[in-house]
This record gives structure tokens, sequence and C-alpha cells, in this order.
């Protein structure tokens, strides 16, 4: 029995590594600083670690061979899920450019909302460590903060700050539906304030609020059954923090068009910065989503919803859609790729189906090839994004399952090509 | 395999060769002396009448890191006007002002470059930086670790810690990074504007810790001489881009009083408020001030007309820069009480008074600066110009009249505002030379590479002679990396994997108790976390490190 500490976490987005995890054979045990969505997904057994074909136990060699046999028969590869590290992305990529594939994160429709709002305005954001030293007041936008992840607030605001006197009195604004659990309550008693909207609402609520922000004169009293005097009474809070940050989970804003509301949350954070500090922080990161853009960016100059089949990579956020590639039979193979959540699993589709994914996923339809991979920071060493894009953490090998990695086994493929 | 470059034309400031015909031998990827009459050549190439010099060396060019990353995701539109599709050996990706990571490697080999080295690497970000160049292929790679926005600097400084302590924080952190030089960005200014203020003069304090951009600048240019940097303290100085700033760095230069110091970009901290658009060149003034100074090196940041994105760590000046942006979108981000970063695109256009001047003034920069070994080529990629465009500043430099028929069609007042058309320098081939090979060389402190002679690593470029030296630059007849052949006739003919250089300044060990506590009490990452191991570089099979030796032990 090995017992690892300030284990890091490829799960949760928010970076913890200070996880403490007991290895005995193939079993892992969170001791320590586990939580909701992190402790499930470490403590995870290890249910097959042989590949299949056709539903049938096959070498890895022979799994290989069968995969590279799909690809070289497709015309148009769809690679999809892509949920794993960095060198796991690597690979992926350079398989895609082999094959001319189209290649999408599984949270991408979700993170375009950010995209399309970088793309078109930009934006002034902050990462975890700034947010844990200088925040004192933190407007939370149409989301669960501590459903997203559980630890934000004992890590990121319920601790020492460097520049706050007592942390405990940051103001945490939800403007959105109240949290479920209690842990944006301070450890003196401090509730947060609620402004209840639904996320349908945002769109009039936020353009209320930026032009409060802006000293635009509004005529109306109420907008959404709100109350303008209190989104007034906001937006004075917001202006006369020291260091204000605005956070929205891109994926969950409710609404068609979300990438409006980032944008005007996005404006209106700028609009802030005429008078005091404010930053932005949009939430992500979980299970390589973070990982996938970044290493898309450097490798080819855009996210991830790319198709290479020009012999370079072309980047539409609605074209190359999968339910759409699929929908509209632009494609003839799905290679899916998921090496961290048994329960990410492909669309059921017609067509052929192989699956990179984390040993133990249970299929409905078993796929044509599966091939059992181990999961980055637990069965070997790797690196990911967390939410705030700046820092990446270096991933640690807790255990010899013998599990390939993404990397591996989709580098065997391509030379099996 | 013995290779012979036969006849070629040397240039080689690092062994004082300029012009020189002779023969260079290479084997297991170095330079070797004339063989024996007995050993046999497995391979000649014919250089007679071409020009030859090592590979080139860009000292300063945002090629890896988080800020460079958000360039790229801002800018689709420049992407899908310069798509690079995939060959037999090339993978794919796109150009233009912020390429794509194999991209960059490759153009910057078929320009016959062999190495780069990013300038603005956070020490929490230089996992990403690591990871963006490792996917960089042919060149070497390297970079300078950013401090001096960084709380943990600052309250040292508060709490008047001695030197020595600043010495082994500064040489800590270069090993945790995988560093091999140190830079400073608007000193403390990036964490002033985390405190909401908008601009720090030289002799301004910070308003939560009372220190000034000077004391942080003396502190950290001592600190690197002391622990056996070979590469000055290299400093992005406070006022970028402010008209007037001229002052600024002359005060910084004289404030440094003697210690080894790198200006970078020098080109954005020259500017004077004269004229009827109070804003002139103080490049004469600036060009006087380094001539003097033995203790100062710069490279220029020359501007070039078009489409760019400028990426900084300066996210107090690119806030306060926002407005220019075009297209209308730009990033700033606060980043871990480390430092910060600043994205805005660009357009330099000819036809605007203050770009056609910026242009200006980048040139008479290099033109008025006598020594060549204190002054490097760069574009500060992409802030000025993509790297790109190198060969198009090369003949700018190189040759008067077609200097002076650009500058005739630029906007009419800037033309009257710069001493440019007067001024006769043309720039010889031997100190295109000493710029982008030896000098970089020794500044950096890269042992056996940016020279010729035996012993060094074979990073050799051959030029075709022309007239037009934009084309001739453009385009060398053979690149070798390591003694591989990996351009010819201009094209990608192999991709091998370059090396990371790195240094490893020694400190007290004990100085991780108290970063120790600091990162556990502020911080959102472990010290163990944080730190870079070797393993991280190299164990996907391509990535090397070099340990080049410090300032003291350098021969």
């Amino acid at each position: 029995m090995i017992e690892f500490n300030d284990v890091p976490s490829p799960f949760c987005g928010i970076g913890t590594d200070d996880l403490s995890i007991q290895v005995d054979g193939l079993s892992l045990k969170v001791l320590a600083n586990g939580c909701s969505v992190n402790t499930p997904l470490f403590e995870h057994p290890i249910t097959d670690t042989q590949a299949r074909v056709k539903g049938q136990c096959v070498s890895l060699d022979d799994a290989i061979a069968a995969a590279a046999e799909h690809l070289r028969r497709s015309q148009h590869t769809l690679i999809a899920g892509c949920a794993t590290d960095v060198n796991g992305m690597r690979a992926l990529l350079s398989l895609a450019d082999h094959t001319g594939a189209f290649v999408e994160n599984i949270n991408f429709s979700g993170a375009r909302n950010n995209f399309l709002a970088l793309q078109d305005s930009g934006w002034m954001n902050t990462t975890l460590a700034e947010v844990k030293n200088r925040c004192d007041v933190l407007l939370v936008v149409g989301t669960d903060l501590e459903q997203f992840a559980p630890r934000f607030f004992e890590r990121y605001l319920w601790t020492d700050a460097m520049f706050l006197a007592d942390s405990t009195q940051r103001h945490i604004i939800y403007l959105g539906k109240a949290p479920i659990g209690q842990a944006a309550t301070s450890p003196t008693g401090k509730a947060p304030q609620i402004i209840d909207c639904a996320n349908e609402d945002l769109p009039e609520v936020l353009a209320v609020l930026r032009a409060l922000v802006k000293n635009r004169p509004i005529r109306a009293e109420h907008v959404a059954n709100l109350a303008i005097t209190e989104l007034s009474a906001l937006a004075e809070q917001l202006k006369h923090a020291n260091y204000g940050v605005v956070t929205w989970a891109a994926g969950s804003l409710g609404h068609s068009n979300g990438e409006l509301s980032v944008q005007m949350l996005s404006e209106m954070v700028k609009d802030l910065n005429d008078y005091t500090r404010c930053s932005g922080l949009p939430l992500g990161g979980k299970e390589g989503d973070q990982t996938a853009n970044q290493v898309c960016g450097w490798t080819t100059g855009y996210p991830a919803r790319l198709n290479f089949a020009q012999g370079y990579p072309e980047y539409d956020p609605f074209l190359y859609d999968s339910a759409q590639l699929i929908a509209n039979n632009e494609v003839d193979t799905l290679l899916w790729v998921h090496a961290f959540n048994i329960n990410a699993l492909p669309p059921v589709t017609y067509l052929p189906t192989l699956v990179i994914g984390r040993s133990g996923m249970q299929f409905d339809t078993e796929p044509d090839v599966y091939i059992p991979i181990g999961t980055p920071g637990i069965d070997h060493t790797g690196h990911a994004y967390r939410m705030d894009n700046v820092v990446a953490i270096r991933l640690k090998k807790l255990r010899d399952s013998g599990l390939p990695s993404t990397a591996d086994v989709l580098h065997r493929i391509q030379l099996a090509l | 395999m013995l290779t012979k470059l036969t006849g070629g034309t040397i240039y080689d400031p690092a062994k004082g060769i300029a012009g020189q015909q002779h023969d260079i031998y290479i084997q297991d990827g170095r330079i070797v002396n004339p063989p024996t009459a007995d050993q046999l050549i497995d391979k000649e190439y014919n250089l007679q009448g071409k020009v030859v010099m090592s590979g080139a060396i860009d000292m300063h060019t945002h090629i890896g890191g988080g800020k460079g990353n958000i360039a790229r995701m801002l800018m689709p539109e420049d992407h899908r006007a310069d798509p690079v599709a995939r060959t037999h050996i090339c993978r794919s990706g796109c150009g233009h002002a912020m390429p794509s990571t194999f991209v960059t490697g490759y153009r910057y080999a078929e320009m016959g470059y062999t190495s780069c080295f990013e300038p603005a690497i956070l020490p929490i970000n230089a996992r990403q930086a690591h990871m963006e160049m490792a996917d960089i292929p042919i060149v070497d790679k390297g970079g300078y670790v950013m401090l001096g926005s960084d709380d943990y600097l600052l309250r040292m400084l508060t709490a008047k810690k001695d030197q020595q302590a600043i010495n082994d924080y500064v040489a800590w952190t270069i090993q945790a990074a995988k560093a091999i030089g140190v830079k400073v960005v608007n000193p403390g200014g990036i964490n002033a504007f985390k405190f909401n203020q908008r601009k720090l003069d030289l002799d301004e304090q910070n308003n939560h810790y009372g220190v000034t951009p000077r004391e942080i600048l003396h502190v950290l240019a001592t600190a690197v001489k002391a622990i056996g940097v070979s590469h000055p303290l290299h400093v992005h100085g406070c006022n970028l881009g402010v008209p007037g700033n001229m002052h600024t760095t002359l005060d910084t230069i004289q404030g440094i009083a003697g210690l080894p110091m790198h200006l970078t970009h020098i080109q954005f901290h020259s500017y004077g408020t004269e004229g009827d658009f109070k804003f002139s060149s103080g490049a004469a003034q600036i060009a006087e001030a380094i001539n003097k100074n033995k203790n100062i090196t710069i490279d220029v940041g020359q501007v070039l007309f078009g489409q760019t994105v400028t990426a900084s760590g300066d996210n107090m000046r690119q806030h306060a820069n926002h407005k220019h942006a075009n297209p209308n979108k730009w990033v700033t981000m606060d980043i871990e009480c480390d430092a910060g970063c600043g994205v805005v695109p660009f357009k330099y256009k000819d036809q605007n008074f203050v770009n056609a001047l910026q242009w200006a003034i980048g040139l008479e920069t290099f033109l008025l600066v006598d020594d060549p070994w204190r002054i490097f080529l760069t574009t500060d990629h992409p802030n000025g110009a993509p790297f790109t465009s190198y060969p198009h500043l090369i003949r700018l430099l190189m040759d008067r009249s077609f200097r002076n028929d650009m500058l005739a069609t630029l906007h009419p007042e800037a033309q009257k505002m710069t001493t440019l058309a007067s001024i006769e320098r043309e720039y010889s081939l031997n100190e295109i030379a000493i710029m982008t090979r030896a000098g970089a060389a020794k500044l950096i402190g890269l042992k056996d590479r940016g020279g010729l002679s035996a012993g060094n690593w074979a990073d050799i470029t051959v030029y075709t002679e022309h007239s037009n030296r934009e084309l001739m630059f453009t385009k060398p007849d053979y690149v070798f990396k390591d003694g591989t052949l990996v351009v010819l006739d201009g094209k990608v003919v192999g991709t091998p994997w370059g090396t990371t250089h790195t240094i490893k300044p020694n400190y007290d060990a004990s100085v991780e108790k108290e970063l120790n506590n600091y990162f556990d009490r502020y911080l959102t990452m472990k010290l163990g976390n944080f730190k870079i191991s070797d393993d991280e570089l190299t164990e996907d099979g391509r990535g090397r490190i070099t340990v080049q030796p410090l300032a003291g032990d350098l021969t």
C-alpha cells in the first residue's frame, strides 16, 4: 500500500492538487481533500484491461490494427470526445492531420459561447490565485458554483488572502438561482446575496445591468421581475469593489445565443475597469476541455472544433458540430476519445465506432473497436489545464496498471496507417 | 558521416572571419577540423560563390506561452488568410501574425534561423511555454523567466530582505521554470495595475508595496549578475508607447549604474513629445546613450506595416492601448499573483503619422548605434511585425536607396520628423552576421553556438549572394541544424527536434522553506507541483535539455 500526497486532479477544473490518495494494488482511495466530483473519478475501479473488436477480446495489437483498418477505409472520420491530456491531444491532432479528420471536444458547444465572445470583442479575465488574494466582490451569474466545483469556496475564498483584511467578509452575489448547498456562506456566517432570476431572463437582465454600470438612464422599473433598484445597487457594488470578479459557466447559460450573455458580461467588466478593477472568470476545464482547446490552439491556431479535410486545419464553430455532421451524413467513421470518465460515452449512431476510452466504459451498443486506456493522473503522468487557461498542472502516475495512454494508442494507430 | 562544405564565403564574426573563402567539415552534428588526407568525405556541397553564416538566433521572439495562444485564439480571421497544408514531412497549421507552433519552426528554419528565445515566460505559465516550444520543430528553444511584478519579490523588497535572499529566489525561479535568463516587464507595473494604478514611472511607488521600478531593476540586475546568468537582465521598461518615454529610458540607463542590462524593443521606448503632433523621435539621444554606456545592450522591436497582434506581459500598458485595437477586440489578464498579459491586435499603417514615425525610429536606432555586438535584430515578434518580415528588415538596413524610397512613401509629416533620409550607413553582411548570430550567442551565453569554427554545433545557413537582400535572406540554399540538412532551396526537407537551452544557477536550498509557506498560504498550487521536472521536457522522446555554463564558467 502506498500513499500519495499533493495529488493534482484533472477532473474538477479548478486545479485541486492537495489530494491524499492511497493505492492498494490497482484500487485507489481518496483519504483527504476529495469531493463529490474528484473522489468517484479517482476511485473508479479498473474493470477491463483487454481491448475488444466487435465485442470479442483481442490483443492490443489486433485492436490497433482493426482501428487502423477502419480509418484506412474511411473517407471522412470524426474524432470526437477529445478528452485527454496534452500528450493525448498531441497524438490525436497528429492523427487527425494525417487522416484529414474532423476534431471536436465534447464540451465545445458550451465553450463556444466563450470563444465567440472572445473572437468578437475579447475580455479582461483573471486566474484563481488573483481571486483568492484580491477578490472582494464575487458575482456568480447563472450557475451554481459549488455544484460545478464543490471545493471552490473552501480553496479560493474562505482562506487567507494577501490583500483582504478579513476574507470571510467578501461579498458573494448570485445573479440567477440560489445555490443548493451552503458552501457560499462564509465561515463566520455571512450568507451570499441572491438576486433571483431565471437563466432565460439573463439576456435582458444583463443588458440592463451593463447599462447601469455605464450610467445610462433606465426608464423601466422592472426587468424580468427584478426591480431596477436591485440591479442598480449591484452595479454600485461592482463599481465600489477594489477587485470584483464575475464568473459564469458558458455551457449552462440556459438560452441559445449564450455568447451574447458572455459578451455582455465581458464588456461590462471592461466598462467597470474605467472606474476600478474587475475581471471575468469563465468556468470550465473539466475532463480535458481546456486542454483540448489549448493544444488545438498552438497546433492549429484554432480551438477544438476543426476539419483537416483540406489538408490544413479549418475552424467553424457551427458547421463542424459533431451532432450535425452525424445527422447530415457528412462523416463515415466515429473515433471517440475519452480518458477521464466512463460515463462519457459516444453517441449511438449508424457509424462504425472506435472507442479509445477509460477502462470501465459500459456500452449499450458495443462499438466496433474498444481500446481501454489509462487515465492521465492515475495510470500515467501527463499535463492538464485548469479552468483559468494559464496554469497547466503536472499529473502524477499513481499505479502501474499496464493500461496504455491515449497518446500510446493513437500514435500506434497512426503508425499502423 | 563526414560532410564537406566546399569553397563558401564565410562570415563568422565569432572568429573574426568576414568574407574569406574556406571549407567547413561536419561530423556527428558538429563542425570539425579538416580531416586527414585518408578520411573519406561522405557528402560534399559545392558552395563556390555562396555566403555562409552560422544559423541565425532570434534572441527575443514570442513563440511560446499563454499570451501567444490567446493571440492565436483571438484571430481566426488572420489564420484563415494563411493556411498551411501538411506535406509528407511537415504538419499542417497556419501562419501570419501568430503562427501555429509547427509552422513557426518551419518558417524560422526556412529563413536560416536555428534558435529562438521566448522572452516572457511567466513562472506559473512556464510549463505551457515549454509545451508549446516542444511542438516547434527544428530550432533550439529557450526562454527568460519574468519577475518584478510577482507579489513574492515585492513582499521581499517591502520586508527589506537582503540581496542574497533575492539572489536565491531568482536562481530558484530560473531552475523551477527551466529558463536561461530573467526578464522584467514594466517593473512592478503589472502588479500596480492590479491595485488600479494606471501608470508607473521609474520613481513612482506601488500603492500597496511602496516599491519603485528603479528599486526592482536594481535588485534584479544585481541578482542576475551575482548568480552568474550570462544574459543581462532583460528589461521591458516603464511607460511603453508613451510619448516622452525616451526620458524614462535614458533615466533607466543612468539608474542602473553600470550593471549589465538589456533594454528590449527599445523602439517602443524612444519617443519624444516634440512637433505638431507631440510625438517625435528620441532615437538619436537613446543611441548616443547606448554608444556611451557599454553595459547596455538593446534589441530594436522594429515596426513594419501591416496587420499583426501585440502580445505582452505589460497588461497595464496594453489596457491603456486597447483603444487602438484593430480589429477592435482585445484581451488582458491578471495572472496568479505572478504577472499578467495583454493581447491587442494592431494594424500598423504607413499613412498613419505615429506608425510611420515608429518605423523610422526603429531604423534610426539600428543605424545610429555603433556597435553591432550590442544591438539585435528583432521586431519583438509579433508585436512590431511577424518574424517572417526579417528579410525585408535586413534589406532596409543594408540598402540605403531602398530605405529612402520606402521613406518617401510614408505619411509626409512623419518624413519631416525623422533624420533617416540623411543617414548614410548601410549594414554589411558581417554586421548582420554579428547581430543575428555571434552577438546573440554571446549575449545569451550559448556555448558552441553562433560560430563556425571547429567544436561548434553545425548550425549553418548558406545563401546565394543577391543585391536584393530581402530575396537573399528569404530563401537560403541550405540550412543545417546540428549537421542535418533541414532546408533546401528555402523549403523544409528535414524536421529534427532542437534542444531547450537552460542554466542552473546555484541557490541556498533553504529558500524553499519560506516559499513553501507562501505557496501553501496564498497560491493555488503546491510548491512541488509548481517546479518543472526534466522529464516533463524529455519524456515524449523528442525534447532535450542543454544546460549552458554560468557566466563565470563560460570560456
